[in-house]
């Protein structure tokens, strides 16, 4: 803990999701970064500036179908990682956002899953395998976070 | 016009091919992103995929929304408040890895401006109604716990 009144320095935090659905649960939790120095990745070129978000990092998407893509994605994740190298990570999912965490725990990140609102009777697979990689395992349905242990703590719905 | 979307990533026929024949039967204007390069449809404006500027325009500008049962599409239908129609994707059919759509579907059955289409009787009575209302767009408590938390996380750490 630090000293009270003394200015917090920003946090460095990576909010990052695959185009789609993913991306926009994640621009719904955009006012939990405020004040923070947030930086944003995603799958899709032109997305993130549909946001007004500018400087976004782009990361080739990838799916378990594909272990060269998953390869490809791991590798250029990574790199992205080393450049930023955030305190914090934030996914809402799906692979890339999962492959972020795993490697961003090792470097030294503190993490946070939000199981999409899509998986509202079980928990998703990537977010099984998230589990030990999460400081914070969130789902955004009770009845799936008490099956599974995760937290609950609300959805973007 | 009437504006129907599958999803980015898989293509879904089942869906396409209903809205065709409703099209055709109602003389309908629809246009449809299908995911699909091969979508043979005669009776609906359709293109395999758009850019994020053309699908907001798209969506923001249509007087229905119809989709799969998938979140970006609810997430859609509220940011512009529009009303959507949602055919859920089924695992049986081979159209999604499991059947989370149809347990999406069921809870928001019950949301004001969403509605679903279990089959294609439901799907075309819900199409050609012509005065379904559109969802809220305010936003929610839920919401606002879920950033309060992930706010208070990220604040201890830094």
């Amino acid at each position: 803990m630090k000293s009270t009144g003394v200015t917090r320095r920003p946090a460095k935090v990576l909010m990052i999701a695959s185009a789609g659905g993913h991306w926009q649960q994640l621009m719904l939790l955009r006012d939990a970064v405020e004040g923070q120095d947030a930086q944003y990745a995603t799958t899709l070129p032109g997305l993130a500036e549909q946001w007004q978000i500018e400087g976004a990092h782009l990361i080739p998407d990838c799916n378990r179908n594909s272990w060269l893509a998953v390869l490809h994605s791991t590798a250029m994740i990574m790199l992205m990682l080393l450049r930023v190298r955030p305190a914090v990570i934030v996914t809402t999912g799906a692979l890339p956002g999962f492959l972020a965490l795993v490697l961003g725990r090792k470097l030294g990140a503190k993490t946070v899953w939000i199981d999409s609102v899509a998986n509202a009777e079980e928990m998703s697979l990537a977010g099984l395998k998230a589990k030990k990689y999460a400081d914070l395992w969130l789902s955004q349905w009770p009845n799936v976070a008490q099956a599974s242990g995760a937290e609950f703590a609300g959805s973007v719905l | 016009m009437i504006f129907a979307t599958v999803g980015t990533q898989l293509p879904f026929p089942r869906l396409v091919n209903a809205l065709d024949a409703i099209a055709e039967r109602h003389d309908l204007k629809i246009f449809v992103q299908t995911a699909d390069p091969h979508c043979a449809a005669q009776h609906l404006a359709h293109v395999p995929h758009l850019t994020p500027d053309e699908f907001e325009r798209r969506a923001s500008t249509a007087t229905l929304l119809i989709g799969h049962a998938g979140i970006g599409t609810v997430l859609t239908a509220k940011k512009f408040s529009k009303p959507l129609i949602v055919y859920p994707r089924r695992f049986a059919f081979g159209e999604h890895r499991n059947d989370h759509q149809v347990a999406t579907a069921r809870t928001l059955d019950e949301t004001v401006g969403i509605y679903v289409a279990w089959d294609d009787v439901a799907l075309q009575e819900l199409v050609t109604k012509g005065s379904l209302s559109g969802p809220f767009a305010e936003s929610s408590p839920s919401r606002a716990a879920l950033v309060t938390r992930l706010k208070a996380f990220i604040e201890a750490v830094a």
